[in-house]
């Protein structure tokens, strides 16, 4: 089934732009992804996007749609009424490029300033040994496709850009439990996690898990978790007790 | 070994985290572009929670109504008064005959409800409106979360949780007790011991499913292969996480219709189904 659709896209650069009306032709099972690529094919050949794999797995073509932030090649045309008109705009959370490109150069900054993975030494025949039960939390987020929709949707740095500074975003907290929850991985980053990345500024209102593309429970399974852990070290006066006097390990 | 300095690069973007002026972003004077009816959460879990807050206030306070033998409401258990209707619980004290004894005893409920890691999405969204929707902006000028006092109190949640869990021996008791009639003869039953039984296993499984109570049990390990039961506590735990919202509901409603419950009885509106 074949209709005409109301878009309004973005269009502009650093220096200004507006939402600009089109009505183009959208075939059944098409995402919004496809009518964006007509749309350059059609009517506006210097439209900016930035798309990949078309599969939901490289996380490049991110965007708003209606206002929600969302993969557009895993947003059905479906999903909308044929008389509604489908708003797309670029993230607002990063400095826009042009049209729906922005610049996302803030996560790679944050990305760098983790400390890295660092495992314990190897076993005597020289080869990193653990169980799959130890690992199965940090796979979870290792899902990750970086599409950022989690930090664009992150009001802390939405909508407040002077937090950039202080604040990772939720993709870079889970990755700091990722790393903290690792079977094989030396490094205590609970210290870090609150003072360097911003831990605290997250008020754990779920937009990142809401968001997500690849399902993965930010908040439950890594973002609160982490907070628990620095309360083990900074906040519970028993916990730290227990530490200094039986100097327990972390296990 | 202890935590290493963040690794520092020579690559900081100006405006993306280093605290220069920002490039520009997208000019959308718009709050937000969403269509559909995002407020309709927020405005319900502000009303169904000021609602409980305004009915609990108000029984807490009241102080009467609160025992009809053998049920007591929750929000006076433990009765720890020598001003205490019924004889639930050891009297620790006399108070001032004006103070209500539920004024001692809510903050440990109320303590673990407002640090609560499903109520503080719940009322920073609705009540602090920080966010009120994802994607809709939010009105202050300023956000600073949890990363200062007061909000660093949030991090003693897992105190309240100890102490709730006190509490819920507590009210599983007094559920027991509704084994009774009224003349205090065991081997009956009736409608109120449902109700306080139901709220009971609502009360544990809402504490149960906490992700302090998580994290304690067996997710603060790194090894869980070192420690099977502790795995498998935490596994079942995790399970009952998901549902922690529910809970969080289910057990904040029934402990107003316990208290209402008890409230009907004592005034003698209706009267106690009983079983047998």
């Amino acid at each position: 089934m074949t209709y005409d659709a109301r878009f309004r896209v973005w269009r502009g650069d650093a220096t200004g732009g507006d939402l600009q009306d089109f009505t183009v032709q959208v075939n059944e099972g098409e995402v919004v992804l496809d009518i964006i690529h007509r749309l350059q094919a059609t009517q506006a050949g210097d439209l900016a996007v930035r798309w990949n794999c078309k599969a939901g797995k490289c996380g490049s073509c991110s965007a708003e749609i209606n206002g929600r932030p969302r993969l557009m090649c895993m947003t059905r045309m479906g999903t909308f009424g044929e008389d509604e008109t489908v708003t797309v705009t670029p993230l607002r959370t990063f400095p826009v490029i042009r049209d729906l490109v922005t610049d996302v150069s803030y996560n790679y900054d944050k990305a760098a300033q983790i400390p890295a993975f660092t495992p314990r030494a190897r076993d005597g025949d020289g080869n990193h040994r653990m169980q799959q039960v130890d690992v199965e939390r940090s796979q979870e987020f290792r899902k990750c496709i970086e599409c950022y929709l989690c930090q664009d949707t992150c009001h802390v740095i939405r909508d407040h850009e002077g937090n950039k500074a202080a604040f990772a975003g939720p993709r870079f907290l889970i990755r700091l439990a990722e790393l903290d929850m690792h079977p094989l991985d030396v490094v205590d980053r609970r210290a870090a996690a609150q003072d360097e990345f911003g831990l605290g500024y997250c008020n754990i209102t779920k937009c990142c898990s809401e968001v997500c593309p690849e399902g993965i429970h930010l908040t439950d399974n890594g973002i609160i978790p982490l907070k628990e852990r620095v309360v083990d070290r900074r906040y519970d006066p028993l916990t730290w007790l227990g530490s200094v006097i039986r100097r327990r390990p972390r296990d | 070994m202890t935590a290493t300095a963040p690794r520092r690069t020579g690559a900081v973007t100006p405006g993306s985290g280093n605290g220069s002026p920002p490039p520009r972003r997208a000019a959308i004077a718009a709050r937000h572009l969403r269509t559909d009816r995002w407020w309709i959460q927020p405005l319900v879990t502000m009303t169904v929670l000021l609602a409980f807050v305004v009915y609990s206030s108000f029984r807490a306070f009241q102080n009467a109504y609160y025992f009809a033998e053998p049920y007591i409401s929750p929000f006076y258990s433990p009765c720890i008064t020598t001003g205490c209707e019924g004889d639930t619980f050891p009297e620790f004290f006399t108070g001032p005959s004006f103070i209500s004894p539920a004024i001692y005893i809510l903050i440990i409920p109320l303590g673990l409800r407002a640090t609560c890691y499903y109520y503080r999405k719940a009322y920073y969204r609705s009540f602090w409106l920080s966010p009120p929707a994802c994607a809709v902006g939010e009105p202050h000028r300023r956000y600073t979360g949890e990363s200062r006092p007061p909000l660093l109190v949030q991090n003693l949640h897992r105190y309240a949780l100890y102490a709730a869990l006190v509490f819920n021996v507590i009210l599983t008791y007094d559920a027991v007790l509704g084994f009774r009639d009224e003349t205090g003869e065991w081997g009956h039953m009736g409608l109120g011991t449902l109700v306080l039984l139901a709220n009971a296993a609502l009360l544990w499984l809402y504490s149960l499913s906490c992700h302090s109570c998580r994290h304690i049990v067996g997710g603060r390990l790194n090894h869980f292969s070192k420690h099977p039961l502790r795995y498998k506590a935490w596994t079942q735990i995790s399970r009952l996480n998901a549902m922690h919202a529910k809970f969080a509901w289910l057990s904040l409603f029934s402990v107003a219709i316990a208290d209402a419950y008890v409230f009907l009885l004592a005034t003698g509106t209706i009267s106690d189904l009983r079983f047998f």
